[in-house]
């Protein structure tokens, strides 16, 4: 039962990948003090700095990242289900460039408008703008959905190039962090929000997962099986799509998890949804906060995340696709 | 076991762009513990046929019924608990071992926020042990030959304990021992099972092995609804096909043996 031992320690891999994070940093706190100041502020409500830096800036940034990893690999995981094809991610559909946008236009020229709310508002768009697009084709299918997709995702980071030109370099640079994506600006307030949200998008998303097996066999198996192919496929789209914007929202854009997670959870554990599932997202909890706390504490500057999953992310993809790879596209 | 009656009435189609009837007023029964197949050439209307049927698209006119029930109207969930649509061996999008995929036959009795249960596994397993492939159940679906395939899918079917099986081509892909052995399994399924099966063939020599009743299609309407043994005959291959032949039998065995006209020259 090998398949079982690897399932049950990505599933638990977060716990230990947090406790790791939590001594490791910029600042240098032994891990001893680190305990210490676990049980200060639990037991004894002590404030000192090593105290308040644990527990109020490397404890929310963990948690803030763990919950991001869970909803980019697990709505990654229901899209590359529903298009049946391994190779789609929840940016293919235009969310990341729809809230890159929203993101821009909010910094840049409207300083009046929340920048989470305008890039969720816009990131929402894309995907509506996507599927509606797709729908003018009669009925929605795989292949003009990614396309239309794409499409969008090219308008939109067209507009993001036009406000980038125009803007005034002093905000350039904000811009620019925001859409590398980061963790720098993790409070309590932002994890316990993040969290509620997140329930509203992942929890029916979990609770549905095995009906995405079937739903990979294509519309009309699908529908054979019993299945209300066009609002169950909404619904998942809706419900992943809402999970992503809102952790664009939060910490900007992070690319490749959701493609690379779900692919190599895939590759370990089969594809399976109901098991695929929690696997997948485990694997991206530990996935981000290793990222994160990497990309915190290399150098004394906190570096964008998004560079950090990236540089990891792509070699070790390409590795794989060269070695293990054609088990997981079926071939 | 009572006898059922799935029974079609004036079954017309047409795609929404066009104006030509891709069936015309089909009417016919197929009852339990029989296998009833449906002939004809290419583009004769087969698939849609089916299709129709179980509610993927919809007829511009016509009436489903299985006993006293009207099968059009029902949702899809609930049409999926009468009809179990058997598929041409295909390729999975992943890797799903042969288990998952004669589980995903269950859908219709899983609730929407929920996974198959200990009875379902039982039943799946239970549907793989009856068609003889529970070896089979962990390995990938992708890595079988093309003959377990369909039987997986045939397993899938019977998990979803549906009165009637519809079957699309179900030989088209295989070797001729994987052939004999699915029309086999087809016919001792209605059988002992006392389901309907619909089944579509290429072949009239399967046909004549493996069907009671016969359904002959043509330009989307219907040629000839009949016992097989009246069916086949060179008349009605020639209709159907254009194809003259002679006939052969042999114990319960029709061999059709067509003139085929070789060209002396290919131009």
């Amino acid at each position: 039962m090998n398949k079982r031992i690897i399932s049950i320690s990505i599933l638990l891999s977060p716990i230990f990948i947090a406790a790791l994070a939590l001594f490791w940093g910029a600042y240098d706190i032994s891990p001893s003090q680190v305990i210490r100041a676990i049980w200060n502020s639990v037991a004894l409500s002590q404030k000192e700095t090593e105290v308040d830096i644990v527990m109020n800036i490397r404890l929310p940034r963990i948690l803030l990242s763990g919950l991001v990893g869970i909803a980019l690999s697990g709505s990654g995981v229901t899209l590359q289900g529903i298009f049946k094809n391994p190779l789609v991610d929840p940016f293919i559909l235009g969310i990341s460039a729809g809230a890159a946008f929203g993101c821009a236009i909010a910094i840049g020229f409207m300083e009046w408008l929340p920048v989470p709310l305008s890039s969720f508002a816009f990131g929402l768009l894309s995907v509506f703008l996507a599927y509606s697009l797709a729908k003018t084709q009669g009925e929605v299918s795989r292949l003009p959905l990614v396309l239309s997709g794409i499409v969008v995702s090219a308008f939109f980071t067209a507009l993001v190039s036009i406000i980038k030109f125009l803007v005034d370099p002093h905000r350039l640079q904000s811009i620019v962090f925001w859409i590398m994506g980061s963790f720098a600006l993790a409070d309590w307030d932002g994890v316990v929000s993040l969290f509620i949200g997140l329930c509203i998008a992942m929890i029916p998303m979990f609770a549905m997962r095995w009906r995405l097996n079937p739903l990979s066999m294509g519309d009309e198996e699908a529908s054979s099986l019993g299945i209300d192919v066009k609002k169950e496929r909404l619904l998942f789209i809706a419900l992943s799509s809402l999970g992503v914007c809102l952790c664009v929202a939060k910490a900007g854009i992070i690319g490749w998890t959701g493609l690379m997670v779900p692919h190599l959870a895939r590759m370990l554990v089969g594809p399976d949804h109901k098991l695929l599932m929690p696997v997948a997202m485990a694997g991206g909890a530990s996935f981000m906060i290793l990222c994160d706390t990497i990309a915190r504490s290399i150098t004394s500057y906190d570096l964008p995340v998004g560079i950090i999953s990236a540089s990891l992310g792509a070699p070790f993809f390409m590795y794989l696709m060269k070695k293990g790879g054609k088990e997981a596209w079926g071939n | 076991m009572g006898q059922l009656r799935l029974e079609i009435k004036n079954l017309s189609f047409r795609h929404r762009s066009t104006q030509r009837e891709v069936l015309k007023e089909i009417s016919f029964y197929a009852d339990s513990g029989k296998v009833t197949a449906v002939l004809g050439p290419n583009g004769s209307g087969k698939s849609t046929l089916f299709k129709c049927i179980t509610g993927i698209w919809k007829p511009l006119q016509g009436e489903v019924r299985l006993g006293e029930t009207e099968i059009l109207s029902l949702s899809t969930k609930e049409k999926a608990k009468i009809f179990a649509f058997v598929p041409q061996s295909h390729e999975a999008p992943f890797p799903y071992t042969v288990l998952d995929l004669v589980l995903m036959g269950r859908c219709p009795y899983v609730n929407l926020f929920s996974s198959p249960s200990a009875k379902d596994h039982e039943i799946a397993e239970k549907a793989l042990s009856t068609l003889g492939i529970l070896h089979l159940s962990q390995r990938p679906y992708t890595k079988i030959s093309g003959g377990e395939r369909q039987l997986a899918l045939i397993a899938r079917a019977l998990a979803q304990e549906s009165q009637v099986m519809i079957m699309d081509e179900p030989t088209s892909h295989l070797d001729f021992k994987n052939q004999l052995l699915v029309l086999s399994t087809i016919r001792s399924i209605a059988q002992a099972l006392n389901k309907i099966i619909l089944i579509t063939l290429h072949d009239p020599n399967c046909a004549s092995m493996v069907s009671d009743q016969l359904i002959l299609l043509k330009d989307g309407k219907l040629l000839g609804f009949g016992p097989q043994e009246e069916l086949i005959t060179p008349a009605t291959l020639e209709l159907l096909y254009g194809i003259k032949s002679n006939i052969i039998k042999h114990d319960r065995y029709k061999v059709i043996i067509p003139y085929i006209k070789y060209k002396e020259r290919l131009t």
